[in-house]
């Protein structure tokens, strides 16, 4: 029971990695219609900022917290601005493919730099174990699934109960007849795009202290996250979230009773949800 | 679109036809005398790919970013076959090209239930599960090392010199191409072209469209797979690499750069990029990923009409003054290949 309990909680925990990347995604894709592939590259970018920072510059774990998602949501930004931008009237397609470019680049030219083995992070915040009743567990987890559940709440709240929030609401689901009321849809879009980039950059410095960092660790993760908007519906941001979550348990729980489909349970899953449920679990069905 | 494409397959004059297909044929001729050998097949093996990948993409509308899975997964099939059954090349690159079209009909079948963007998530999805069960399953597909010593049988003849082995395995090519012309031509080609322009008006004359759509995934499944085989065979082994999803994205920016729809065009980007990597390899430039990304960015950005569109616009007389474009429409179909119905 015990161990069950342990590898349910090793769940959550990664299913915070793959919560906060589909809600970066969710959000992107609902005010642009963009999957940003390069998504994952941005996470690896967040964590090599963490160990960048840390080791030249001598900044510990909290500056990389709040300085690398910033910087990131300011180069997502420019990345809007300057390439996204341009191929937002053509079919959606350009832009995957436009990400996928820039993701291997991005992924190359760190490869080119540090080699395709893990840097060292050393600047962790803490280290030791809290007593969750039945069980001890490192406490920077804890901290981790802590952080990616405030913001997933933050981010619904916003989007919920705040008048930002309904406008990306609104031109979310209706861009035209938002417009034909007068608000400009276009002003949001950049700063929305920025800010899906803040939350990879956020989830990469999380992983620095507890993930290998290299230049793979992006395309491995994002591939996953992939199915896991395609399970809980791109078009639904809680959805995303909330499949992240819970795809994180089950692949926890595949490693301890199945460990042969550790890494395959997650497309075993898009498989019988594409059968059942084709816009998702959470999805409704519309083009894209 | 569907002006725009009558017009580039029936203004085409006859000897325009002919005179493309001798050039093309004395091209392949003496493909391997110009370059060194290995590499004019490698050309081959990806030409066939990405004209495959531009009979689903460029025809049919469907983005696959799985790819992968069937030229990796026919690598890995015509592999065993030839270690395992000394049977002639050709029998073990069918075997291959087979069990792709086989994979392609359960991926085909669920990635179909969704369109556009889904449909590439969901294909590169599928891949990434080939890749994983290539590497785990690693007492058949030898995992991180792969399959070595992939054997070129062929009874009564000696293919160990690469010369020869290009002509051996370029029959292999041209049926396939030519396969892929024959669909697209064919009455089912047409019914997959306006499939890709508007789903739901084809869907209303009683087409299943579904049904077609997943007849042309495992069609250019089994085609990628002729090619992958054959590229296991040329270089002796079939590695992890191949159904990697970086082999899918290589295959995108081949019929992206040649352009998208043409079905030639993807030849010519492949030859370009198969060069270009050569090329660099040769002067100690290994990052391959950063040629494709960069490829990738820069004719999506300024050249999305790629090579061989390009190249037909400026070489096809000036029709009369074009209609005025409509406001609604904010790429022009002739200028941006139509990917899929938005």
């Amino acid at each position: 029971m015990t161990s069950f309990l342990q590898q349910l909680f090793n769940g959550l925990v990664s299913g915070s990695f793959y919560a906060l990347l589909a809600l970066g995604l969710a959000v992107i894709f609902g005010m642009l219609r963009v999957v940003n592939f390069a998504h994952g590259a941005l996470y690896m970018l967040g964590a090599f900022g963490a160990v960048v920072l840390g080791d030249s510059a001598g900044l510990g774990f909290w500056w990389a917290l709040l300085l690398v998602p910033a910087a990131l949501a300011v180069a997502g930004m420019a990345m809007e601005r300057l390439l996204v931008q341009r191929l937002t009237a053509l079919d959606p397609l350009y832009n995957f493919l436009l990400t996928f470019g820039i993701a291997l680049v991005c992924q190359d030219l760190l490869r080119m730099k540090y080699g395709s083995h893990s840097q060292p992070y050393d600047h962790a915040p803490f280290s030791g174990t809290v007593d969750l009743g039945l069980f001890d567990y490192p406490a920077y987890q804890v901290f981790v699934l802590a952080v990616s559940v405030a913001v997933c709440v933050a981010v619904w709240l916003l989007l919920t109960r705040t008048r930002i929030g309904t406008v990306v609401r609104a031109s979310t689901e209706r861009p035209e007849l938002t417009r034909a009321f007068g608000i400009d849809t276009r002003r949001w879009v950049t700063p929305v795009f920025g800010f899906g980039v803040a939350l990879a950059g956020l989830a990469g410095v999380l992983a620095a202290p507890m993930r290998a960092v290299n230049s793979d660790m992006g395309a491995d993760l994002i591939i996953t996250v992939f199915a896991v908007v395609v399970i809980g519906g791109l078009g639904s941001v809680f959805g995303s979230v909330i499949a992240g979550f819970a795809i994180g348990m089950l692949q926890a729980l595949g490693n301890l009773y199945v460990p042969v489909l550790s890494q395959t349970s997650v497309y075993l899953l898009m498989a019988v949800v594409l059968l059942v449920r084709p816009a998702g679990l959470f999805g409704k069905e519309e083009h894209a | 679109m569907i002006l725009g494409l009558m017009r580039r397959l029936g203004d085409r004059p006859a000897w325009m036809r002919w005179g493309l297909l001798a050039v093309g044929l004395a091209v392949a001729a003496i493909l391997p005398w110009v370059l060194y050998p290995p590499v004019a097949t490698d050309i081959l093996c990806w030409g066939l790919f990405a004209v495959a990948f531009d009979l689903l993409l460029g025809h049919a509308g469907l983005l696959s970013f799985g790819h992968a899975a069937f030229w990796g997964g026919s690598a890995y099939v015509t592999g065993l076959i030839a270690l395992h059954s000394g049977l002639p090349f050709y029998v073990a690159v069918l075997g291959g090209a087979v069990a792709a079209a086989v994979l392609a009909l359960p991926i085909g079948y669920l990635a179909v239930r969704r369109s556009g963007i889904y449909f590439a998530m969901i294909t590169l999805a599928f891949a990434q599960m080939v890749y994983f069960v290539a590497n785990q399953w690693s007492a058949v597909t030898g995992g991180e090392n792969g399959l070595q010593g992939i054997p070129r049988n062929l009874p009564g003849v000696d293919l160990s010199d690469a010369f020869t082995f290009y002509y051996a395995a370029l029959p292999v090519v041209l049926l396939g191409l030519a396969a892929a012309r024959r669909i697209v031509r064919s009455p089912f080609g047409r019914v997959t072209a306006a499939i890709r322009d508007n789903t739901d008006r084809v869907r209303a004359l009683g087409y299943p469209a579904d049904r077609y759509k997943l007849t042309v995934f495992t069609a250019s499944a089994f085609l990628s797979g002729l090619a992958g085989g054959l590229f296991a065979v040329n270089h002796g082994f079939a590695s992890l690499q191949e159904v990697d999803w970086t082999t899918s994205g290589k295959v995108v920016v081949m019929t992206v750069l040649g352009g998208i729809g043409t079905l030639w065009g993807s030849l010519v980007g492949a030859a370009a990029i198969v060069r270009l990597e050569d090329w660099l390899s040769t002067a100690g430039f290994e990052q391959t990923d950063l040629v494709t990304g960069g490829v990738f960015i820069v004719v999506v950005l300024l050249f999305r009409q790629g090579l061989w569109g390009t190249a037909t616009r400026l070489l096809r007389p000036r029709p009369p003054a074009p209609p005025t474009p409509d406001p609604a429409e904010p790429a022009d179909p002739d200028r941006t290949p139509h990917l899929t119905k938005r």
